[in-house]
């Protein structure tokens, strides 16, 4: 795909990395928090993500924070005199297109893009706080250094208009950055967890667009099973599992699973259940993982433990009473 | 901060005084999250983050947090953090989070957090804001399915009496303060908000088993139990310690007492034949005289919190042995016939598994056979 000599060749230049992408829940859990935080009136709320990127290309996604912004795409004029002040103030911004009345305004240190600034309708303008996002980033730096830009998210249903903009700035910060859209308004009636990387559509040296390609989306939530669904899914949750509660839970589960396979082989040796290999299989598997041991082994085993952990309890107990004891000696010894 | 301003002095006043205590803690899902992922990260290391919130009458908002960067002992990087800090927290203003302080969380080894430390943080962060929390999280525990989250605080009488900095028996008896009454934990509620909720109803659909259930039934909790074991053995070293420095201050007491006695009746004879001599009688106190000089009791706050940190490692070894406190006592009674108990409920399961392996014969004779092998390794008796 080399450009002939000479000839301006239109090329995607497609990403290398960035082949899939796992996201932890706390981003997750942070994104949602920022969009419900997010400033009266705004529409989305972008922020910047951390991680690392494995050798075989997968991003693993497993921090973020919100970055301030501010984005029109239609009244632009309303729009500049509002948010002109706040640029200078912010000292930068993604702008691309320009005006067609050659108002003059110097977007010198606005826009760090190469886009032509006038001449232009505007279609589109982002203003980001970057400082924020370098300061939040040396932050983030100085508590795990391993974390670094892996990519930015937007909340929204898919890429929109000024998405390019934002992409454009985050591929300053790091090569082929993944943009991650969390779909906040439900616009298809589900949960919608999307990642994009950008090919760049390119004539010769002039960058004409960018696509932005769906990459697979992977949620890592074994960490968040480790908590407890039960805890994270409703709104409130009044009391934390303990020890005790939790391991009950956690029996009548397994209780109810080994029923399920109760029913299930005795449907099948009764015929009402179609037989299915693979099901037969693993429950063989995992029969033949349970140790055989002769009843008479086993309940010298089971006893021994139960007889160490009563050991346990019981001391557990006297130290209990003892410091009971001690305090009582020593107010005691007071009275003296 | 401005509202309170706003008040007139008489409304602050009127207000203080209706001030409902602490009674939950809301934390909210992504907290938990993040503080987990904080705390793990770094474990076994020990890691502080501090929790920002909204003080809601008896209820106190944990609504986002943000980690400290692990301390070095160096005078010119504690002002770096104190910047870090402040950075932080005007970063996450503009993002619309809330901007309160309500304490700090920490990670735990198995439970000993229980120190002077954690005492003296607590005063400086409540010296600052009226009502401050502690959360304690035990990386180690969350292995075993146990979401080991507490929320702690020092009580109110216990605070005084630290800040008049007076742990004699005799003050603490006047307070009726024993080492129970050093922190209250506070029950800890999880909200999240709806989007929240919906987001992880649609993505995860419930599964019959998770990874905490796995966790939970993992058998092999004996490296916990031994850990927390030779850290109980430590602790009631340091109690022992603890009780002979009072032995010894007791000790030296009596012998002051003793020697005061005798310098009292030394004087009082002297004083009998200088009355008789028609001398006046020497003051019977002699402030100059080492004896008279009060011996300084030794603080039992150290004693207290030894204590605390038992009762801990007591909790969590009936945690490991899945023992409470309440039915340990009806199955010690019951050890014998326990005993008896146990082949009945093991047996069906044995002879079901038999049944349905019946065409695969050879393959469990193989196991039995390796089995029994192991067993005899492990030095038990089998019958293979």
């Amino acid at each position: 795909m080399a450009a002939a000599e000479g000839q301006t060749v239109l090329q995607f230049v497609p990403s290398p990395a960035g082949t899939s992408a796992k996201v932890h829940p706390v981003v997750l859990f942070g994104i949602c928090d920022s969009y419900v935080r997010r400033p009266d009136q705004a529409e989305r709320v972008i922020g910047t993500l951390l991680g690392s990127v494995a050798p075989d290309g997968t991003v693993e996604i497993r921090n973020s924070y919100a970055v301030p912004h501010n984005e029109s795409s239609d009244q632009v004029s309303d729009f500049l005199s509002d948010l002109y002040p706040s640029f200078c103030r912010w000292g930068v911004c993604c702008g691309f297109g320009g005006f067609d009345d050659n108002r003059g305004m110097s977007f010198s240190n606005c826009s760090r893009g190469s886009q032509e600034l006038s001449g232009f309708r505007v279609s589109a303008l982002v203003a980001l706080d970057i400082d924020y996002h370098h300061n939040m980033f040396l932050s983030h730096q100085k508590v795990n250094p391993k974390e670094v830009i892996v990519g930015w998210y937007s909340t929204g249903f898919g890429v929109s208009g000024g998405s390019a903009l934002i992409h454009d700035f985050y591929c300053r910060e790091v090569a082929n950055p993944v943009h991650l859209t969390v779909d906040t308004g439900f616009k298809n009636g589900e949960a919608s967890i999307k990642a994009y990387v950008s090919i760049n559509l390119s004539l010769g040296d002039r960058q004409l667009a960018a696509q932005f390609h769906e990459i697979p989306v992977e949620l890592q939530m074994a960490e968040a099973e480790r908590i407890g669904f039960d805890i994270l899914k409703t709104t409130m949750v009044d009391k934390l599992p303990g020890d005790l509660e939790g391991m009950e839970a956690t029996m009548v589960r397994l209780l109810s699973l080994i029923d399920d396979v109760y029913k299930y082989v005795d449907g099948v040796v009764e015929g009402d259940v179609i037989p299915d290999n693979n099901i037969g299989r693993s429950i063989a598997d995992s029969l033949a993982s349970v140790p055989k041991i002769f009843p008479a082994a086993f309940d010298k085993l089971f006893n021994d433990r139960l007889q160490d952990n009563v050991l346990l309890a019981y001391l557990s107990a006297i130290a209990r009473t003892q410091l009971t004891v001690a305090e009582k000696l020593n107010t005691a010894a007071q009275v003296l | 901060m401005a509202n309170p301003m706003a008040r007139s002095f008489v409304q602050a006043l009127a207000t203080e005084e209706v001030v409902s205590p602490l009674r939950v803690v809301q934390m909210e899902g992504l907290v938990v999250l993040k503080i987990i992922k904080h705390c793990k990260e770094f474990s076994p290391a020990l890691v502080t983050g501090q929790l920002l919130g909204l003080d809601v009458g008896s209820v106190l908002e944990v609504t986002n947090c943000f980690p400290f960067p692990i301390r070095e002992e160096d005078e010119e990087i504690e002002t770096d953090g104190a910047n870090y800090q402040l950075e932080m927290m005007r970063c996450l203003r503009e993002v619309n989070v809330d901007n309160n302080t309500v304490g700090w969380y920490q990670s735990t080894l198995l439970g000993s957090f229980q120190t002077v430390e954690l005492i003296e943080t607590f005063m400086n962060y409540q010296e600052n804001i009226r009502r401050c929390v502690c959360i304690i999280y035990d990386p180690s525990r969350s292995n075993q399915g146990v979401l080991a989250l507490k929320a702690l605080k020092l009580s109110d009488s216990f605070m005084d009496l630290y800040r008049s900095n007076n742990f004699t028996g005799e003050k603490l008896r006047e307070k009726n303060l024993a080492w129970v009454d050093i922190f209250e934990e506070i029950p800890i509620k999880v909200s999240n908000s709806a989007l929240i909720s919906a987001f992880m109803t649609d993505l995860e659909t419930d599964s019959p088993v998770t990874q905490c259930d796995f966790d939970r039934l993992q058998l092999s909790t004996n490296p916990f139990v031994e850990r927390n074991m030779e850290f109980l053995i430590e602790c009631m070293e340091d109690l022992t310690g603890e009780q002979q420095k009072f032995q010894y201050y007791y000790r030296n007491l009596s012998r002051q007492q003793a020697q005061q006695q005798a310098w009292l009746q030394k004087r009082r004879a002297e004083n009998v034949t200088r009355k008789a001599q028609g001398e006046e009688p020497l003051p019977e106190e002699d402030p100059s005289n080492p004896i008279f000089k009060p011996l300084p009791e030794p603080s039992r706050l150290d004693s207290f919190l030894i204590t605390n940190q038992i009762s801990n490692y007591c909790n969590q070894i009936n945690g490991y042995a899945l023992f409470s406190p309440e039915i340990l006592s009806k199955t010690c009674g019951n050890l014998f016939s326990l005993q008896m108990e146990v082949p009945s409920p093991n047996e069906p399961p044995l002879k079901k598994m038999g049944k349905t392996n019946a065409g695969a014969d050879g393959s469990l004779q193989d196991q039995n056979g390796i089995r029994g092998a192991r067993l005899k390794n492990r030095g038990e008796p089998s019958d293979a």
